[in-house]
């Protein structure tokens, strides 16, 4: 359906794809620490310099297709194969479902960022680096409250994707122009995959383009501690801290609100943990990890490794002025309206 | 030659009633950054009440008092303009009226008048420049060692990249604008083009047109304050540039950061509740 398309955010599902062949391994060594000496490697004040605008576009899915069995690094030619049917699959010029498909996909096509049409440098086969097989843990069984959440949910999804949602309330969060990519985890989309840091003594800033909200991290020192937020103050984007190890930017989150697609998956926000690690690598490059943990979701925590590229700096960040001009949430309900006028619903 | 400009112009000046207001600092060298330039970091927020009024305005019950009471009243309130008054183009003032008697009022149905009617404050949409700065809430300047200066602002989580010493101009219009700035002595300048004609200054329907163009600047004047001043040109709406100034506050309470103002959520039965499925009934 086209409003499917339209508004196809979240995790790539698992892609169907032959078998590939060859069987060379290339392990990847993440580096860990930011080269010494180097003019972009330290600000002024003496912390790892992060400053710029990112970019965490790939075609990488997040969890490792079964089609790639158990392996997680790909050589050059099966990189290749991997990066070409994602892109077919991520691409919206297939032409294989008809004319109405075909006009749908062009639409979404328009707004592809063509770095998310390449898997990373590294060759991997999921973003997801822990558990070894690349797939996010299975789930424990959910409480009575859970599964009466969920089942809210997709039924509010099933109205919306039927074009007949009662109300505002049947939308996302993406949707409603609440928060997007502007919450952590950071994972690719469709466009808009861009990051600008800003950094000043005692505090690093991330500046998604999606929604436009400043992320602002107070970096804890030896007798500098910044304490979270009381528990009774909860927030769309979490509460963050951050401190330095070594030369890697950990950055731990809490204080989510509990509103539904607020934390990942339809996690616990009382239990949810995520910590991210952000590492300069070199001039043009970041590694961007975060590790997941919910004994009241998952089996086990989990972690996810994401390469950031520097953009040219001349390729600006603009505003992404979402609910200022969101004329999407009065089509789709006054059509939901004119649907059950015309009797078109069930 | 020298003493007779001068005179000329305390003259001027002092025929101005705001100027007198203005607060004075004494001398004051600021902490720098490692550039050499004033460190503008910190949390700030101003206390005038401009944001219900520029211009001189009495306390108000507000729109609705038979259910908001006291809660929905506006404070009094002094001018922030130099001379007092907003220079509007007497066309232009017409249109000031009109959008004070139509600032509560709301209807995204029809694309072509999705930004016609209300204060787009009430709408949750972000403030624009200068009003960003004069909101009931507070900002953090984030300024470090790269070209670039972020200002946060609580309300509606809006943000502005200051582009320093940047020369490329306003690629399209944004609610808060194109700002590229320069350091003239201890003051931090922003030249800002490319805002959205649909923002406004304040709650009295003070407004503007696609071809605003604000200079504001900022100059630390104390370790707990900075000076804003801000240039507003305008002439399709008004008959020259005015000027506002107030002090902005160096908020100090321990643990004190920026919290969310994320109000889309405040606003949803107000622009969409009457297309939902019970409303239809």
């Amino acid at each position: 359906m086209k409003r499917q398309l339209l508004v196809s955010f979240g995790i790539l599902a698992a892609v169907s794809m032959a078998p590939l062949a060859g069987q060379a391994q290339k392990k990847v060594a993440a580096k860990t620490s930011a080269p010494k000496n180097v003019p972009y490697a330290r600000t002024p004040w003496g912390d790892p310099d992060l400053q710029g605008v990112w970019n965490d576009a790939t075609s990488t899915p997040l969890q490792r297709p079964n089609a790639v069995g158990a392996k997680d690094v790909l050589s050059d030619d099966e990189a290749a194969e991997f990066q070409d049917q994602l892109k077919n699959n991520l691409s919206r010029d297939r032409r294989d479902g008809g004319a109405e498909a075909d006009v749908n996909r062009a639409y979404n096509e328009h707004w592809m960022d063509s770095r998310r049409l390449k898997i990373t440098s590294d060759h991997r086969t999921s973003l997801i680096v822990d558990p070894p097989d690349g797939r996010i843990p299975p789930l424990v069984p959910l409480s009575p409250e859970r599964q009466k959440a969920a089942a809210l949910r997709a039924a509010a999804n099933t109205r919306f994707n039927a074009g007949l949602p009662e109300s505002y309330r049947d939308f996302t969060l993406p949707v409603r122009c609440i928060i997007r990519t502007d919450s952590p985890p950071y994972l690719p989309i469709i466009y808009n995959n861009d990051f600008q840091i800003f950094q000043s003594p005692g505090f690093v800033v991330i500046n998604p383009e999606m929604i436009h909200s400043a992320r602002i991290i107070p970096i804890d020192k030896p007798g500098e501690k910044h304490p979270h937020l009381g528990k009774n103050l909860r927030q769309w984007l979490g509460d963050s801290r951050g401190h330095w190890d070594g030369d890697t930017l950990v950055v731990e989150t809490t204080n989510f609100r509990p509103d539904d697609g607020v934390v990942f998956m339809g996690a616990d926000p009382e239990t949810y943990r995520i910590t991210e690690r952000f590492t300069r690598v070199d001039a043009t490059s970041l590694n961007y990890e975060f590790t997941i943990e919910d004994p009241h979701t998952w089996t086990r925590p989990w972690t996810a490794r994401i390469p950031w590229s520097k953009i040219d700096p001349a390729e600006q960040m603009y505003e992404y002025a979402c609910h200022e001009d969101n004329y999407d949430m009065g089509h789709f309900l006054i059509g939901a309206r004119e649907r059950e006028r015309k009797g078109e619903a069930k | 030659m020298k003493i007779a400009g001068c005179a000329i112009a305390i003259l001027l000046f002092a025929a101005l009633p705001g100027f007198s207001q203005k607060p004075a600092f004494p001398p004051y060298k600021p902490a720098r950054m490692a550039d050499g330039h004033p460190d503008l970091n910190g949390i700030w927020q101003a206390f005038v009440t401009a944001n219900w009024d520029l211009q001189d305005h009495e306390a108000s019950p507000g729109p609705h008092p038979e259910i908001m009471g006291a809660y929905g009243a506006g404070p009094a309130g002094q001018s922030i303009i130099e001379g007092g008054e907003i220079p509007y183009k007497p066309e232009a003032l017409a249109k000031k009226k009109q959008n004070f008697e139509q600032r509560m009022m709301a209807d995204v149905s029809v694309d072509k008048k999705f930004h016609a009617l209300g204060d787009p404050e009430m709408k949750c949409y972000m403030p624009g420049v200068p009003r960003a700065t004069y909101m009931p809430f507070p900002f953090r300047i984030v300024q470090g060692s790269s070209p670039y200066i972020l200002i946060a602002y609580e309300f509606a989580s809006a943000v502005r990249n200051i582009r320093m010493d940047y020369k490329v101009e306003a690629p399209t219009n944004a609610w808060m604008g194109w700002s590229r700035g320069r350091w003239e002595g201890d003051t931090l300048v922003v030249d800002v083009t490319g805002i959205r004609e649909e923002t406004w200054f304040d709650r009295a329907g003070d407004y503007h047109s696609d071809a605003l163009h604000v200079v504001e600047r900022y100059t630390p004047v104390s370790p707990y304050h900075l000076m804003y001043e801000a240039t507003i040109e305008d002439p399709k709406v008004f008959t020259r540039p005015w000027k506002i100034s107030f002090p902005l506050y160096r908020r100090m309470e321990q643990n004190v950061q920026l919290l969310e103002f994320k109000c889309v959520p405040f606003t949803e039965d107000l622009l969409y509740g009457r297309f939902s499925k019970q409303a239809a009934k």
